[in-house]
């Protein structure tokens, strides 16, 4: 039974690493930029639903569909100010690039409200159920379904409508994209609009499953989706979702194998290994990468 | 290369000339040692990461000056106070004192409200043969050095971290019945571990099991899966020793699983914001050891309490307010005892200090200049802090 609790607890762990890995893979596939600011939009989207449901009453869905809004803009902002002019320059910059917007946004909203942690209000009812000798709160099962549905619609949305099919033919060649027609820019910005709403929307999941935030919590989530998606194959959205379950389970089976102090050197651990064994990850292609 | 290490002598010798300067020139201006007041330096985070304390310490240590001076002083002097900020910094504490010893020249230092800041003007205490009383060090290596020697003319009021393991597992053995017990210590902090130690060597030697020892590190947020892992041990008390950032998402997502035990943790906990992260209800059957009670019906509590209400427009003092009073009135009883403001004088006095009635106990001071005294067991009722009990060391 210990066991079958501990698997749910990878996964509740899991869908929050799948939906920020979602939107690094996204980008990556795109412009192939690791997005290092992607965990302070996590940050910046956790933030609003707070202050959405703390002061203005919103209740948990409509300060979740905010917060993904907001991320959305803020996303598009990142990409427009900070990377569409090195778009041609060197990789390396553009990775710099993203590592100081990653500093500068932690930093200014600790310039802005201060370092001190917030409690996310409780928006949702929470009822424990024991199903089979395994403690479920309606909680996280919610949780769970949101992080589902949101990768339903996503991939409803990369495979079944225009935009998606622009975004796929941009990630496979942009200079024969752009002579197809497809407006390349509104595509990347689209990009990053929908992995930064997922971002926001992981946001908020977190704060109320996990209650505390504050301006440095995008780090780790961040570190640790960034694994994920290259587990799974950088650049490949299925196997975001399958790799942030996978390091959820793994870091649970650690923590549950009484080495809780290892938990976060397995997670390295595991980027080191498939960089090294497996580079193209669980789902990748094994072709010629040009890094 | 060669150039770079000629500047840096350079400019560290032409920094030297300017402190000697400025010694001399400062025990020249402060002339009136002695005579008819005790001059005390309070050297305390007035700003900075931990101002709450060193605010709090201050406003008691201010407190208990003005009562003091009211009632005529210690044998007639009455006490002068210089105060200096130190940022919350353990450089600037260390040049504090240094302001402190050669131009205020003060009989005593009270300070720092942390044990780190504490640490950093220890040698100069020593150096200049000024007593130093930390308020509400509690890391034990501010009175004892870690080679085992005693910083001579350092002192504090508070008891030290593992002291309060010591008392948790009296509590929980001797009123609460435990047999089996787990721990759950933040494994990043020396307070936590000490504290975590402290409990299992008293809890086993009472003849108890500690049946789960589990550890986690600062800024995790997930702990559903070593608390799962505490859960199948089937322990009957977990002992949390840590701070209220995670404890307070510890004891949330151990209640939502189910996990129903006495939850029990030390003086990191004592902060509002552990109710916000954990919930009232979650809080329940939870309790802390903590340095006093406000709600304490003791007498010298009480009256300390009033008195604080009227200076402070109603606010309840808290236990750094309560160690800032007791460190004057420590303080103020040794000099009286010494008959004099000669350091040396003051400090054998301390040493001896004996069953001293303050508002955190009945203090006596041991051989490593820390006090002996009981302490306060609160329990959280509904998100309030309830006074329990006391218990002695």
């Amino acid at each position: 039974m210990e066991w079958l609790q501990q698997l749910f607890n990878g996964i509740s762990l899991g869908s929050i690493y799948a939906l920020i890995a979602l939107g690094y893979t996204m980008v990556y596939g795109i412009i192939k930029l690791i997005n290092f600011a992607h965990g302070e939009v996590f940050m910046i989207g956790s933030f609003t639903g707070f202050y959405a449901i703390a002061f203005w009453g919103l209740g948990f869905f409509p300060a979740l569909i905010l917060s993904m809004a907001v991320c959305a803009v803020f996303g598009v902002l990142i990409e427009r100010i900070a990377y569409k002019r090195l778009r041609s320059s060197t990789r390396i910059a553009a990775l710099i690039t993203a590592i100081g917007v990653s500093l500068l946004i932690q930093y200014v909203v600790i310039y802005i409200r201060g370092a001190q942690p917030e409690a996310y209000p409780n928006v949702l009812p929470n009822r424990s159920f024991d199903i089979f000798g395994v403690q479920i709160s309606s909680q996280s099962l919610l949780i769970l379904l949101v992080s589902v549905v949101l990768m339903i619609i996503l991939q409803f949305i990369v495979h079944r409508t225009k935009i998606g099919k622009a975004m796929r033919a941009v990630s496979f060649d942009p200079d024969a994209a752009k002579l197809m027609g497809i407006n390349v820019n509104n595509t990347i910005s689209a990009t990053f609009a929908i992995g930064s709403a997922l971002a926001g929307a992981a946001g908020v999941i977190f704060g109320v499953y996990y209650t505390k935030i504050e301006p440095l919590m995008g780090i780790i989530p961040g570190l640790k989706a960034f694994i994920a998606a290259v587990l799974g194959g950088i650049g490949i959205i299925p196997g975001a979702v399958i790799g942030g379950f996978v390091l959820g389970i793994v870091e649970t089976v650690v923590s549950a194998l009484g080495l809780s102090l290892w938990r976060d050197a397995a997670a390295f651990i595991i980027l080191i290994l498939i960089l090294i064994f497996r580079p193209s990850g669980i789902f990748g292609k094994n072709s010629k990468e040009k890094v | 290369m060669n150039k770079n290490v000629i500047n840096v002598l350079f400019a560290l010798s032409f920094l030297g000339m300017i402190l000697a300067a400025c010694g001399t020139g400062g025990s020249g201006a402060s002339g009136d040692g002695g005579g008819d007041t005790v001059h005390i330096g309070v050297n305390m985070e007035l700003s900075g990461a931990v101002a709450s304390y060193g605010q709090s310490d201050t406003e008691g240590i201010e407190l208990a000056v003005e009562e003091i001076n009211e009632a005529g002083g210690i044998d007639g002097k009455q006490i002068k106070v210089t105060k200096v900020d130190n940022k919350s910094d353990a450089a600037e504490a260390t040049n504090a004192a240094i302001k402190l010893t050669s131009q205020d020249k003060v009989t005593a230092i009270i300070g720092a409200a942390t044990s780190g800041n504490t640490l950093a003007q220890a040698q100069i205490a020593n150096d200049t043969e000024t007593i130093l009383l930390s308020p509400s060090g509690t890391s034990p290596n501010v009175t004892i050095q870690d080679d085992g020697t005693l910083n001579e003319f350092v002192f504090r009021t508070s008891y030290i971290d593992p002291f309060q393991g010591t008392v948790a597992a009296n509590f929980a053995i001797d009123e609460l019945g435990i047999k089996n017990a787990a721990i759950l210590a933040d494994n990043a902090s020396d307070y936590a571990k000490g504290l975590g130690t402290a409990f299992k060597e008293t809890f086993e030697a009472a003849g108890g099991t500690i049946v789960a020892e589990e550890a986690y590190v600062a800024k995790d947020t997930d702990f559903r899966s070593t608390l799962t892992r505490i859960q199948s041990a089937d322990p009957e008390f977990i002992f949390i020793p840590g701070y209220y950032e995670e404890v307070g998402l510890i004891i949330k997502q151990a209640r939502e699983m189910g996990i129903e035990v006495p939850l029990m943790g030390a003086d990191g906990w004592d902060s509002p914001t552990l109710v916000e992260l954990a919930g009232a209800d979650a809080l329940n059957n939870t309790f802390i050891t903590n340095h006093y009670s406000s709600e304490d019906p003791d007498e010298t509590i009480q009256n300390f309490v009033t008195r604080y209400k009227e200076e402070y427009d109603g606010a309840s003092p808290n236990a750094f307010h309560a160690l800032g009073y007791d460190s004057v009135y420590l303080l103020a009883d040794a000099i009286e005892r010494a008959g004099s403001t000669d350091s040396t004088a003051i400090k054998d006095a301390l040493e001896e200090t004996k069953d001293i009635k303050l508002v955190s106990g009945v203090v006596t001071i041991d051989k490593d200049h820390n006090p002996i005294k009981s302490a306060t067991i609160l329990e959280y009722v509904d998100g309030e802090q309830v006074f329990k009990t006391k218990i002695n060391p």
